[in-house]
This record gives structure tokens, C-alpha cells and sequence, in this order.
């Protein structure tokens, strides 16, 4: 009797859990489509309208790529078939927020966002091109070269013309430079060195008094990491018998005296805050730029 | 020498205890804030510049426009005559005073905007048009940066509420919440075109 309780207890047990699972995953999902995606950063053209013939989509990339080679400035293209009663401006700046075209710090970024059926046009400038792209500037060329050709069908000649009008305006205001990626490296590895400090120390004062070395490891460890580290204090005070032990067993290693604890640091933290930026590997993507609303909007 | 080192202990647990508690966060977060505010702050100051320039370009093509055209330059001096510094930002009166000047003008100029539709030539006009897209590329980047300086107090005052932060502050930091900058009701109903 008891047994066959316990089995239908276990049984109501899963199923509660099964069933928040399922609640879970409904409410996730749910709120996945009720606001209007982001989509996919597939390159510097992103046609989800289908609005650009493929020849000009070709020019396009190439004229798009040849600024950035240059200037390092990202300009983007994203059509999409409908805002579905988004308002034009909070999407394009999501959109900007989350592909992050132009380089970080310069903010050098551009987007060219045309919603097909709602016929609306934006142009959502970057930080660092609102001084050559101003709104004026963005809300002429959306005027005079990009409606006048999409009041006629003609989105081939709108995209080219605006994109022209845009790379003219944003070409020399920055340089591109060789890829930071060897200094990014470096200032990785320097995050390492408190630690190295730490543990000198600790290895000229143990071999006289071990549980001193214990003491200061378990103290200055967590501390150092706090300040290194972006993690919260909890996670660092966790981190204090590490210290500990690695304060009791760090003479060992130095002075071969001991048995020798095996490296207690691992490579355990290998890999922290290795930046993403910008593919090298034939992909594109955004280099980290910042948009705070510049740009302007219009409709055909 | 023993007793030494028990102070560089006590020292050392001290320093431990300050950045494991919140104190540093709590203040990088107020810092947010402020800088969100000033961001925002420039891109008002900004609408407020804009709107002389525009006053002039409507008042050659509307002329029979002048109590919406005298709202307008009215709303912007009193916008512009109430500043309020980053120290004042937790004071509710304040911070609601502020958003009343900087709202009304707000509707002040939708319902300016909405005026000028009966006006072709005005609208034809390429010095209005050039204002137009100004005024709408501030507006924009009014509502971002309000959208992240609520973002900023939101995340400030959380952190002076949470857990061993609190505790922090009660004791010795005293920072107290931070206002929002809400949208204004009137401005954002936009006004109906009468005929």
C-alpha cells in the first residue's frame, strides 16, 4: 500500500514539474511573438522584402564593403515585408541596438530600414556620423533621392541612389585601422597579473609561516577577482577558499620541497572577456557602434 | 608583531566588506543616471533651439496662426526657464514640474504641426521641410534618451533597494530613489485635425 503511494506521489511529482516546464517554455515562446523580431544580421544587405534584384544587391554589397575597408563606417541595409503596427522609429532603434553596426568607440554605423508594406522609409544614423549625416541631411536624401524613385516602383534606383548618397556623405569622416584584435589580447592577459603579485607574495611569506599564506590568499583572492572580474560578491566570497588553499599549497609549488599540489590554477579561468568583435572569417557583423536615435523617417 | 598583523587583517576584511557590499556599484549606478540625464537634458535643450527657426518659417506662410504660434513661443520659455540639476532628480515636485513645462511644450508643438497641414505652401517649403525633419529627428532622440535615463533609475534604484546594498546605504551612503521621466499623457494623444 505504502509502495503504491509513494509510486503515485512520484508520478503527481513529475507531472507537476513536466507541466511547469511546458508553462515555462509557452510563456517564453509567447513572448517571442508578440513583439516584432529582430532578424538575423545575414550581411550588409538584408533583403526580408524581397525588394532588390539580385545584380543590385551585388552592387550594393560591394559599394557597402569598399566604404568599410576604408573607412572602417558600417552601413546596413534591412527591408522588411511589414512593421505589424510597430512604430517605425522604436524598431529601427532596436534594430540598431542589437546588430550594433559601426566600430566601437567611433560609432561609425548606418542603417537603411525600409518597411514594404507600410511604404516608410528610415535612416537611423550612429553616434559618430551624426555630425556629417545630419537629420537634415538624412531626411534630403530619404526626400529627393530614395521616394522619388520608390513613388515610381523603382526600389533598384532608390537603393542605389540613397546608398549613394549616404556613402557620400560619411566617406572621410573616419579612417579604418588595422584590427585591434593583438591589443584586445593584451589587456586580457594583464588582467592576470594582480594575481600574479598576489601569489609572489604569498610564496616569499609561507615557507616562514604557512597559514599566513593561507590567510592572505583566502582574503586578497576574492578581492583582486572582484575588481578583475564582472561577477557578483557572492560568487567572489565562494572564491575565498580557493585562495585558501591555493595560499596553503602555492610554497609547494614554488619551493619543491612538497609533494606539489598540480598546478591548482589550471587554466580554469582561460578565456574571460575575450571580446567578439567583428569577424574576421568572411562573416559580417557589427562592431560594436552605439545609435541614440539620430536620423530621419518618411513614407511613399 | 603578532598585533600588526592582526590590523592588516582587520584593514584588509574592512576593504573586503566596502566593495563586497554594494558601495561602489550603488555609486557607478547614480553616475548612470546622471549621465543619462544629462543626455537627455541636451537633446531637449535642443528642441528648444529649434523652435525660433520654425516660429519665423510659419509665421510667413500663417499668419492667421497666431495663438497656436504664441502657445508655442510661450511653452518654450517656460521649458527653457525651469532647469533642474542631476541632485534634484529625486525630488517628486521637481521632477514633476519639469515634466509639465516640457510636455505642455511638447503639445504645444504636435498641435502647431498638426495646424500647418492646411498650409501647401508652407509644407512645400524647403526651409520648413529641413525644420520638419530636425524637429522630428530630436523629438526621436528625446524619447531614447528617456527611454535610457528610465532604464538608468530603474536599474539605480533597484540596486539601492536589493539585498546587502540596502544595508549599505542605510548606513552610510543615504542615496535615495530616483524619479521617473514619464511620457506625457497629452503629448502622447496626438491632437484630432478640425475642420
Amino acid at each position: 500500500m505504502n509502495v503504491i503511494f509513494r509510486v503515485f506521489r512520484n508520478v503527481l511529482n513529475n507531472i507537476r514539474r513536466t507541466s511547469v516546464f511546458i508553462l515555462l517554455f509557452l510563456m517564453l515562446t509567447l513572448s517571442f511573438i508578440y513583439a516584432l523580431d529582430v532578424p538575423k544580421l545575414q550581411g550588409r544587405v538584408n533583403d526580408y522584402a524581397d525588394m532588390i534584384s539580385p545584380a543590385v544587391r551585388t552592387q550594393l554589397e560591394a559599394k557597402l564593403k569598399s566604404i568599410e575597408d576604408t573607412d572602417s563606417t558600417q552601413i546596413v541595409i534591412l527591408t522588411i515585408p511589414s512593421l505589424k503596427g510597430e512604430n517605425l522609429e522604436e524598431y529601427s532603434i532596436k534594430v540598431a541596438e542589437q546588430w550594433k553596426m559601426g566600430q566601437k568607440g567611433v560609432d561609425n554605423g548606418v542603417l537603411l530600414l525600409v518597411a514594404r508594406d507600410d511604404r516608410k522609409v528610415r535612416i537611423e544614423v550612429g553616434y559618430g556620423l551624426e555630425g556629417v549625416l545630419t537629420d537634415l541631411l538624412a531626411g534630403r536624401i530619404i526626400d529627393y533621392e530614395i521616394l522619388p524613385a520608390f513613388k515610381a516602383g523603382d526600389f533598384d534606383a532608390g537603393f542605389t541612389r540613397g546608398v549613394d548618397a549616404i556613402v557620400q556623405a560619411v566617406k572621410g569622416e573616419y579612417k579604418a585601422t588595422a584590427k585591434t584584435k593583438s591589443l584586445e589580447k593584451e589587456s586580457s592577459g594583464s588582467r592576470f597579473f594582480p594575481f600574479f603579485i598576489l601569489f609572489m607574495i604569498i610564496a616569499l611569506i609561507s615557507p616562514k609561516r604557512r597559514i599566513w599564506g593561507a590567510v592572505l590568499g583566502a582574503l586578497l583572492f576574492p578581492l583582486i577577482a572582484l575588481f578583475v572580474f564582472p561577477f557578483g560578491w557572492i560568487f567572489l566570497l565562494a572564491m575565498a577558499p580557493f585562495g585558501f588553499f591555493g595560499g596553503l599549497l602555492l610554497p609547494g609549488l614554488f619551493f619543491s620541497s612538497h609533494r606539489g599540489g598540480g598546478g591548482f590554477f589550471g587554466g580554469g579561468f582561460g578565456g574571460t572577456g575575450d571580446g567578439f568583435s567583428g569577424g574576421d572569417f568572411g562573416g559580417f557583423s557589427g562592431g560594436g557602434g552605439g545609435f541614440g536615435g539620430g536620423g530621419a523617417s518618411g513614407g511613399w | 608583531m603578532k598585533k600588526n598583523i592582526y590590523k592588516i587583517l582587520i584593514v584588509i576584511a574592512v576593504v573586503l566588506a566596502f566593495s563586497g557590499c554594494g558601495y561602489n556599484s550603488m555609486q557607478q549606478n547614480e553616475e548612470a543616471v546622471n549621465k543619462a540625464w544629462g543626455d537627455l537634458e541636451s537633446q531637449l535643450q535642443r528642441r528648444a533651439d529649434l523652435i525660433p527657426n520654425l516660429v519665423e518659417v510659419v509665421k510667413g506662410y500663417a499668419a492667421h496662426e497666431k495663438e497656436t504660434l504664441q502657445a508655442v513661443v510661450e511653452a518654450r520659455a517656460k521649458a527653457t526657464s525651469f532647469q533642474i540639476s542631476p541632485d534634484m532628480l529625486k525630488d517628486p515636485a521637481a521632477m514633476k514640474k519639469f515634466q509639465e513645462v516640457q510636455g505642455s511644450l511638447s503639445s504645444a508643438l504636435s498641435r502647431l504641426m498638426v495646424v500647418v497641414e492646411k498650409y501647401p505652401d508652407l509644407k512645400a517649403n524647403q526651409n520648413f521641410r529641413d525644420l520638419q525633419h530636425q524637429l522630428e529627428g530630436t523629438e526621436n532622440r528625446i524619447s531614447v534618451a528617456r527611454q535610457r535615463y528610465n532604464a538608468a533609475v530603474e536599474r539605480f534604484n533597484f540596486s539601492i533597494r536589493k539585498f546587502p546594498n540596502s544595508i549599505t546605504n542605510s548606513l552610510m551612503l543615504h542615496l535615495q530613489r530616483k524619479e521617473y521621466f514619464k511620457a506625457d499623457e497629452s503629448a502622447k494623444t496626438a491632437p484630432k485635425v478640425k475642420f
